[in-house]
């Protein structure tokens, strides 16, 4: 199911609604990439609220959309992790060291609407 | 109910392996697991599921509940593959290593999020990888 993006001024807010295949992550890569380029996006939402599972090959391709869109100078930031899928990251060895995170879409905004420097220096 | 006995998911696309990791969650919910045990083991049936089309293209994923001398249940994934199965074992259990485009966690992070974790494999021999997840207080039998 390929996942909605919206876009939102100058951010674009991602919504995953259901559960991926790998072939719904890699889609998601790379449409991500074509509307940040496309719209010229400051940054980026990805909502995985609606995730149960986030193993590594998710957790891997949601990391790559943080460093190549990072590359093309917009900050992206994932929010809605949920507690027992955070918790088994970190068993799993996925802990989004350099990935930017928020609770949820509202506290994501926020964290990309602060002043620029702030914001790209957050997670790093 | 049919999923409270043996349940076998033939894997052999990426749809298979949503599939596979959502029946076990059903099944977990089922046995009143907690909410942190079901997505524990939904994630290792994600990881070593994905290893089976990754590198032996089909397979299938065994699902059942079983029980200990005291009465605990359990809930025993048997994936299972015919490929080429892995000459060093020892190394594709060691974090950061991988033989694919992975990073190396799928065998080490499956064995972390579960219970018991066994493997057994020889090279062209197919892979079998059993993961349990106990339920976490004892229950009278």
């Amino acid at each position: 199911m390929a996942v909605p993006i919206l876009k939102q001024g100058p951010f674009l807010i991602a919504t995953i609604q259901a559960a991926l295949t790998d072939t719904d992550v890699l889609q998601l890569q790379d449409d991500v990439m074509a509307q940040v380029t496309r719209h010229r996006s400051r940054g980026i939402i990805v909502d995985v609220t609606a995730l149960d599972v986030m193993d590594s090959f998710v957790s891997r391709s949601l990391q790559g959309i943080a460093r190549m869109t990072r590359l093309r100078g917009a900050t992206t930031v994932i929010v809605g992790i949920q507690p027992e899928v955070a918790f088994a990251m970190v068993q799993l060895g996925m802990a989004f060291e350099d990935v930017l995170t928020a609770l949820d879409l509202e506290e994501g905004l926020a964290l990309l609407t602060r002043p620029r420097k702030e914001a790209v220096d957050g997670g790093a | 109910m049919a999923l409270d006995h043996d349940s076998v998911i033939p894997i052999a696309s990426d749809a298979d392996v949503v599939i596979a990791r959502q029946l076990a969650r059903a099944m977990a919910a089922r046995l009143e697991l907690s909410s942190t045990d079901q997505t524990l083991l939904a994630t290792a049936i994600s990881e070593v599921a994905r290893n089976i089309t990754t590198y032996a293209q089909r397979g299938e994923v065994q699902l059942s509940v079983i029980h200990d001398d005291g009465g605990r249940r359990g809930i025993r994934v048997i994936a299972l593959d015919e490929g080429p199965g892995i000459e060093n074992v020892e190394l594709a259990l060691r974090d950061g290593y991988s033989s694919g485009t992975g990073l190396g966690l799928g065998l080490p992070g499956a064995r972390r999020l579960v219970d018991d974790f066994n493997i057994e494999t020889a090279p062209g021999r197919g892979t079998k990888v059993t993961l349990v997840i106990w339920e976490r207080n004892a229950r009278v039998a």
